[in-house]
């Protein structure tokens, strides 16, 4: 069986001033279909240059990205990308918002209306459907985002830090709704983090990477069981696991992980 | 446990006393409304003490009764009429103009190459520069007017369209392009609603130039107009009529840039305030 997201040996750099930035350099993963992975690393280490390459918005620059065996050329529906900004269309209503993408599929309007719906209220939006996107709050806007993103039902889901702007209650509770909306909906995830807790919490298996150039550090599995509550997130296995992707972020070996 | 999580978030600004917070809106707007007449009234009182008292003005009245005559022998609204139809006209095809020009700007390189240099060369001559020229060439008619008039106001939109698109969002553009928008969607779905606040801006200070612009444009060739009759008046002492048509053409300007104002918040209230 091929994996649902492959990436091989990729390479991205963008031109500096009278030299090159290498973002990404030999970067190989695959992930395998409805598998919830995290990338956390420090900044600079081309995260969201790897999430971007997947999403189609980037070419590498020699290596290969592939989604069920086939190259990455341009944006997609069948990958749905969630932005730290939300990115939501502010003259649009969060059903509208919603219905964005199905429209552009060419939906006809009941079935986009009942589409949206059910996602709105898997988000626990229905009461702001009508709303615009100035009148909810940032943990709103993300869900309504989220919603935006399965309504067109893609098989993978790319998230670029989409907690990153969020206070930390309001992010814990978005955590929880999203493995729940997860387990419910089950898609490949590939969820870029800079929050340790986070990448462990939510993912199958954490994947560390490391700047300059910007590599694959570690991967470590994630063996807690689904779902995961609170005291998931209180019991010793979290804790240590939560360390060693604690020590792999904070004490890269320089040396030997910059395989010089 | 699962957490039931929903209404753990508020939403965010609205919850703080909307009721509390309208009526202190609205006391302050009153108290904006009786300033306002104040002032007025008190600029009014000044303007005819000045004028009771040496200075060669009309009083209120005197320039009230000018205008009731000019209205009352038509002059005033064939006046009205000739300068509003050349500002419409003007500023209607320069808005109109550009608008796709600025989008073209905005959206292709090559489009931007080749306009920006004339764009930005002509913004630095005031149109009423270019009048005599335009009147050699194209002669006294209506024509000369509201080109100059139309000039003013393409100026005013095309920069401010222009600057619309560039700002656009990228993550919004993205957005739209990873759920499956191609480039003729992304356009109209997203840039052409985005850019709106900055168009509405560029054709309100299009429309100010444009008035700017068909008051100067009559003062030196017209059969008619609110410029014309103050030139004319001028040149007979008549310092009433040069006062009716000086409110006219305030009041006038107002109320169109009110108009418009009015349709910039309807058309985007849905920006968010900072």
């Amino acid at each position: 069986m091929t994996a649902k997201i492959s990436v091989q040996d990729v390479r991205k750099t963008f031109p500096l001033k009278n030299e090159e930035f290498v973002a990404l350099d030999g970067v190989s993963l695959d992930i395998a279909d409805n598998e919830f992975v995290t990338v956390v690393g420090p900044s600079g280490c081309g995260k969201s240059t790897l999430m971007n390459v997947l999403a189609g918005l980037e070419t590498p620059t020699s290596g290969r990205a592939l989604v069920d065996g086939e190259d990455v050329v341009g944006p997609g529906p069948e990958r749905g990308v969630i932005f730290q900004q939300y990115a939501l269309f502010p003259w649009l209503t969060v059903r509208k918002n919603v219905e964005f993408g199905l429209k552009v599929a060419g939906l006809g309007a009941a079935e986009r209306r009942e589409r949206a719906d059910y996602f709105i209220r898997i988000v626990g939006l229905e009461q702001f459907a009508d709303a615009l996107p100035k009148m909810l709050s940032g943990g709103m806007k993300q869900r309504c985002a989220i919603a935006r993103a399965y309504a067109v039902n893609p098989s993978i889901l790319l998230m670029d830090e989409p907690f990153g702007a969020l206070d930390a209650l309001t992010r814990v509770t978005l955590q929880e709704q999203l493995l729940e909306t997860w387990s419910r909906e089950k898609r490949t995830v590939l969820f870029i983090t800079h929050d340790v807790d986070e990448a462990v919490f939510l993912a199958n298996r954490v994947v560390v990477m490391a700047a300059r150039p910007g590599r694959i550090y570690d991967v470590i599995d994630v063996d807690l069981p689904y779902p995961r509550t609170e005291e998931a997130r209180l019991s010793p296995e979290f804790a240590q696991l939560r360390n060693r992707v604690w020590t792999s972020v904070y004490h890269q070996a320089p040396g030997i992980a910059a395989g010089r | 446990m699962s957490v039931p999580t929903s209404q753990v978030e508020a939403p965010a600004p609205p919850a703080a006393s909307p009721r509390g917070a309208t009526r202190r809106t609205r006391s302050r707007r009153s108290t904006l409304v009786v300033l306002n007449a104040v002032s007025i009234v008190g600029g009014i009182a000044c303007w005819w003490v000045l004028a009771l008292n040496g200075f060669q003005f009309p009083t209120p009245p005197e320039v009230v009764a000018k205008a009731v005559q000019l209205a009352g022998n038509g002059t005033l609204q064939e006046d009205v009429l000739a300068s509003l139809s050349r500002v419409l006209a003007g500023f209607l095809i320069g808005s109109a103009a550009a608008i796709p020009v600025g989008f073209l700007m905005g959206w292709y390189t090559t489009a931007r190459g080749l306009f920006e240099p004339w764009i930005q060369f002509f913004r630095t001559i005031p149109p009423l520069a270019l009048l005599p020229l335009v009147l050699v060439l194209l002669g006294i008619g209506e024509v000369p007017k509201v080109f100059v008039i139309f000039l003013a106001a393409f100026l005013a939109c095309v920069i401010s369209t222009y600057q619309g698109v560039v700002s656009v969002d990228r993550t919004l553009i993205n957005a739209a392009r990873v759920l499956g928008a191609k480039d003729a969607t992304i356009f109209a779905k997203v840039v052409v609603p985005a850019s709106t606040p900055f168009i509405l801006v560029g054709m309100r200070v299009g429309l100010g130039s444009a008035w700017a612009t068909l008051v100067a444009a009559e003062l030196l060739a017209a059969p008619a107009g609110l410029g014309y009759r103050m030139q004319q008046a001028q040149l007979y002492y008549d310092l009433a009529t040069i006062f009716v048509s000086i409110v006219v053409i305030g009041v006038l300007g107002l109320v169109m840039d009110r108009l418009l104002l009015f349709a910039e918040t309807r058309l985007t209230g849905w920006q968010e305030r900072r």
